[in-house]
């Protein structure tokens, strides 16, 4: 089951990327998200382009892995791309048959936007990609940390996070192991109407969410017969370090944005 | 062993009620354990012994009687540092592992005990390769066998350097091979550390290589003596629903057949011995 996903999934690996601070490589992301949008034009998308693909470039992840993670999401790509092509009236009129008329400015649009969601998922599969689920929960703890002086619970978001995180593979293999042990019983997952599937998820989620009250209720006196007493006066085991990379990484990213501002349209140039 | 110094926890006159039942789980304990030694609980499916080994954590209160861990009477203050000095190993080594990887779920217990970082580190690796699961630092949970993971519960425990370890049905849910691999384990720990092993158990031949037992039935304490004099009472035991090991069997069986074992053997080589005994003697 977890072999097909590759959202989410960690690739070990040891590249300059893997090793950087996974707080430089949210707010990487976070920002590189938010500047997608700053560019309007050829120039503006070349450089985003050429600069996610230095970066995945740099990671040494293999790019069939990229793909694996655009595929799912490939529908809506090509989805909003004929949008664009056929819909878009604006610029001059490329080509006409019988009720399709398409436009020179909705090819370009078209384009624009299938490559913004591509450089997206790239850049954001590759922050998934690089990072280990439990130091992303770390890196978010230590961005959220300021919240706390809004009384904002940091501490216990994380130690869900992080036993979530913890629990995926063993929930997985507990639910594996209910459904055959109820298609042993003759519970048919695979077939018939809407109706009768819905119904035949019942003997598999009932089992599931009774093992998990009581996984939870073993889980909270292990850890109160740990010592464990909510996030005050606990020190960390993990430990974050900023390199130079780090600070690099948002150099550059800086001097990504200052061309972005540079050469879209409209803008300073 | 047995004089009022050596007496690392001190349990009074107990009795304890869940909330909402009638009848007592545990009534009128008493009993001693003394530093260093290894004590054995029996007892069949709802004699008390799992709701013992909470009180002693400190996760259960008694409703009578009084609970003294090495000097500190259990209490609302006194609960924490309890539970510093008496570790647990449950039954379920899935639902114990709290950290994501191997070093992390050492670590929790440190981490929630404000250990400084530098410290953690060392005692993390120390009481992993204590445990002999030095190669699978980073490890998942989920990529250890049930064995493994519960050497990591028990690392998790000594990194805390406790003076008591209990081990609540520890080795219940583990195949031959990882109850040996554990049992072994907390031998050479006890050993080495000095430590005073309570084990919580099911299974007689564990029980066996125990220093002392304690018998329960129906939340009492039904009789309280060396492995060696509790088999004796053979009849008695399975009467009370419990086993009795396959050695004290074996030679059982054969003494019905007219051989000569008068003693209770508790290993096989002390009935391998003795047969050899015999038949060098004929």
């Amino acid at each position: 089951m977890m072999e097909k996903m590759i959202f989410g999934r960690y690739i070990p690996g040891d590249s300059v990327i893997h090793r950087m601070d996974p707080r430089s490589k949210l707010i990487f992301v976070f920002v590189f998200i938010c500047i997608v949008f700053l560019a309007n034009n050829a120039v503006t998308y070349g450089i985003l382009a050429i600069f996610t693909l230095l970066v995945m470039l740099v990671s040494k992840v293999p790019v069939r892995f990229f793909i694996k993670g655009l595929l799912p999401i490939l529908w809506l790509v090509i989805f909003t791309f004929f949008l664009q092509l056929f819909f878009n009236r604006e610029g001059s009129l490329v080509f006409h048959y019988a009720f399709i008329h398409i436009y020179s400015e909705g090819i370009r649009q078209g384009v624009f936007i299938s490559l913004r969601f591509m450089l997206l998922i790239f850049l954001t599969s590759l922050l998934t990609l690089t990072t280990t689920p439990i130091s992303l929960t770390d890196g978010i703890e230590m961005l959220l940390a300021p919240l706390r002086k809004v009384k904002f619970p940091v501490h216990e978001l994380a130690l869900m996070m992080s036993i979530s995180l913890r629990f995926i593979p063993t929930l997985m293999d507990e639910t594996e192991k209910i459904m055959k042990a109820q298609m042993a019983r003759g519970v048919d997952f695979s077939g018939g109407s809407i109706k009768d599937r819905v119904k035949a998820i019942i003997p598999l989620l009932i089992p599931l969410f009774v093992s998990s009250f009581k996984r939870a209720e073993e889980l909270a006196t292990a850890m109160e017969a740990r010592g464990y007493q909510g996030g005050e006066g606990r020190t960390k085991y993990r430990l974050l370090v900023w390199r130079t990379a780090d600070t690099l990484s948002i150099c550059a990213l800086a001097v990504v944005i200052v061309l972005l501002v540079l050469f879209r349209d409209g803008g300073i140039l | 062993m047995a004089d009022s110094t050596n007496v690392i926890i001190d349990i009074d006159q107990v009795s304890f009620r869940y909330p909402e039942q009638e009848t007592y789980a545990l009534t009128n304990i008493s009993f001693q354990v003394y530093k260093g030694e290894w004590l054995a609980i029996v007892g069949h499916n709802g004699s008390g012994k799992s709701t013992l080994a909470r009180l002693l954590n400190g996760l259960q209160f008694p409703g009578k009687g009084t609970i003294t861990v090495s000097g500190l009477k259990l209490s609302d203050e006194n609960v924490w540092e309890i539970r510093r000095r008496v570790g647990m190993v449950f039954q379920n080594p899935d639902n114990q592992f709290v950290g994501t990887t191997v070093q992390d779920d050492v670590a929790f217990g440190l981490e929630n005990h404000g250990v400084p970082r530098e410290e953690m580190v060392k005692r993390v690796h120390d009481a992993l390769k204590r445990v002999r699961m030095s190669d699978f630092l980073d490890r998942e949970p989920h990529h250890l066998s049930g064995g493994q993971k519960q050497r990591v519960a028990i690392a998790g425990i000594i990194a805390l350097k406790p003076e008591v370890i209990i081990l609540d049905e520890a080795t219940s849910m583990l195949d031959p091979v990882g109850r040996k691999e554990v049992l072994e384990t907390i031998r050479q720990l006890k050993q080495e550390a000095g430590l005073t092993v309570i084990s919580i158990t099911h299974d007689l031949e564990e029980a066996a290589q125990a220093e002392r037992m304690i018998v329960m039935n129906r939340g009492e304490v039904y009789r309280e003596g060396t492995p060696r004099d509790i088999f004796q009472m053979d009849e008695t035991l399975t009467a009370l629903g419990l086993d009795i090991p396959f050695p004290v069997k074996m030679a059982k069986a054969l003494k019905a057949r007219g051989l000569d074992l008068p003693e209770i053997y508790l290993t096989d080589e002390e009935l391998v011995d003795a047969l050899w005994t015999l038949h060098l003697n004929k």
